[in-house]
């Protein structure tokens, strides 16, 4: 794995990968260095093709170890799959199927015979990040943000799906319902998705109804 | 009545409970929050005997009114402001006891745009992940004071501080932040990058507890295309489409995909908080330490 780390600031680096899978690996890696207790700091933010690392004491003596280290493919995961039961009845279900040249009810179909997992968080607590659909099934944002998608919305976006923690303003194609709580900071863990989580979607009722 | 409470009279433009927020859970999307100005948080908190982490109120522009249902120790810092009980004129940046049932008035800032009121005991709404801050992007924490809301306050642990007047930096005429470029700084045309650490900005009035926008030249992208959302630092300045910078502060994105040109120093921004529209601004580059 070839990576780039970034100086941010004067405490934070942002080190570079060059795939999702590659930041789930670098991410996990981190990860386990911090649990042995042999990385101090912060914050640790996976994305798209980044890790962030912020509130550290020596940046740039990190950025050169990282440099030369090699990080192990991301080992496989231990933790269980949460099951999110879907209603496939979202306003722009037609307009993905088109996207993806099939019909509606396949959209269901392909979209619940997928395990994700969720890359990274972010936009909302509790808003996770999810891959695992092949490249063919990307779909553009919609051309106008919706200035209200409900809680519990069910939406593709470029590579990702996604579930609206809360109500919000959003772009992203809305394929579903869900009526799984995302967040709860009255629960332990708050956040029912976070990086590294496995995700399957589990059909209920009829698609479009 | 003698219950530890502050009723709120007046809730202000937009006030706020604040305190040193709730770092750690960047990865699940929650913002870090807490005090904007955090030097100005941390001495009402000193002067009315509390520790640093307790809960204060941050005002912005015009302050609010409070009634304490039992006798408190307030001091006001942050922004200059008159400060009244029962109309009459107390003294700001300095520990005032305020009797059972009198009204606290925070008065609109002389200079500067936060105030920080810190009240003996500390504002002990249920806390969220570890912090009673209210984060306005996602909404985790208490809600920004309404009138008629009450709020419990803890019991006084130590002495209010025994000083007339405390020294605090005045808000500035000018904000000069120093910045350290990258990590996307080749994402601009060398020309962007020099007009950014050599143009004066404005303070725009679009900011808020999220960002600290900007008005001056346009930044001109090196490259097209989109940047894959990636993680965001405190003081992180973002250049959206417009080309116009954005330092973010406490309540900002944990991740973006936007370009940041640069960060500014952490010690910079409680001045940043302080500075009203229109205020010059001016990008200082530094040497990384």
């Amino acid at each position: 794995m070839s990576l780039r780390a970034l100086p941010v600031g004067d405490a934070a680096l942002l080190v570079e990968v060059s795939s999702g899978e590659e930041a789930q690996a670098l991410h996990a890696e981190l990860l386990r260095r911090r649990a042995e207790g042999s990385l101090a700091v912060r914050e640790i933010v996976p994305a798209a093709r980044t890790v962030l690392l912020d509130g550290l004491t020596d940046p740039a003596r990190l950025a050169t170890e990282l440099t030369a280290a090699d990080v192990p493919p991301a080992p496989p995961r231990a933790r269980a799959v949460v099951e999110l039961p879907v209603r496939y009845d979202g306003p722009d279900l037609a307009d993905v199927a088109a996207h993806w040249g099939v019909a509606p009810h396949e959209v269901a179909r392909i979209h619940a015979a997928t395990e994700f997992s969720v890359a990274f968080c972010g936009f909302a607590p509790g808003f996770g990040y999810l891959t695992g659909l092949p490249e063919r099934y990307d779909v553009p944002r919609r051309a106008t943000p919706r200035t209200a998608v409900p809680a519990g919305a069910v939406a593709l976006a470029g590579p990702y799906t996604g579930v609206y923690p809360r109500s919000s303003p959003g772009g992203w194609q809305l394929i579903g319902t869900t009526e799984a709580v995302l967040w709860d900071h009255a629960r332990v863990p708050a956040a029912l998705l976070s990086p590294g989580t496995r995700v399957r979607f589990v059909p209920v009722g009829a698609v479009g109804a | 009545m003698t219950d530890r409470a502050l009723a709120v009279v007046r809730a202000g433009a937009l006030t706020t409970v604040q305190d040193r927020g709730r770092p750690g859970h960047a990865h699940l999307g929650v913002p870090r929050a807490g005090a904007l100005d955090g030097p100005a948080a941390a001495l009402v908190n000193r002067l009315v005997g509390n520790p640093p982490e307790a809960a204060v109120l941050e005002t912005t522009l015009n302050g609010c009114s409070l009634r304490p249902r039992s006798a408190v120790t307030v001091a006001v810092g942050g922004a200059p402001c008159p400060v009244r009980v029962d109309g009459r004129p107390v003294a700001w940046g300095a520990p005032v006891r305020v009797p059972a049932g009198a009204l606290l008035d925070v008065g609109t800032a002389l200079r500067g745009l936060r105030s920080y009121v810190g009240v003996s005991g500390g504002i002990t709404v249920e806390p969220v992940l570890g912090s009673r801050s209210t984060d306005l992007l996602s909404g985790l924490g208490p809600a920004p004071l309404t009138d008629g809301a009450v709020l419990p306050l803890g019991s006084p642990t130590h002495l209010p501080a025994r000083v007339d007047v405390a020294p605090q930096p005045a808000p500035p005429t000018e904000l000069v932040l120093r910045v350290t470029l990258g990590p996307r700084d080749d994402w601009f045309t060398p020309e962007a990058v020099r007009a950014f650490t050599s143009r004066t900005y404005r303070v725009s009035p679009a900011g808020n507890r999220i960002g600290l926008r900007t008005e001056g030249p346009a930044l001109d992208r090196a490259r097209p295309g989109e940047l894959p959302s990636e993680g965001m630092v405190l003081g992180a300045v973002q250049v959206p489409p417009d080309g116009r910078p954005v330092v973010f502060l406490a309540d900002h994105p944990t991740t973006g995909g936007y370009p940041v040109i640069a960060v500014v120093r952490t010690e910079d921004l409680s001045a940043a908080a302080q500075a009203v529209p229109g205020t010059p601004v001016r990008f200082l580059r530094v040497r990384r330490r």
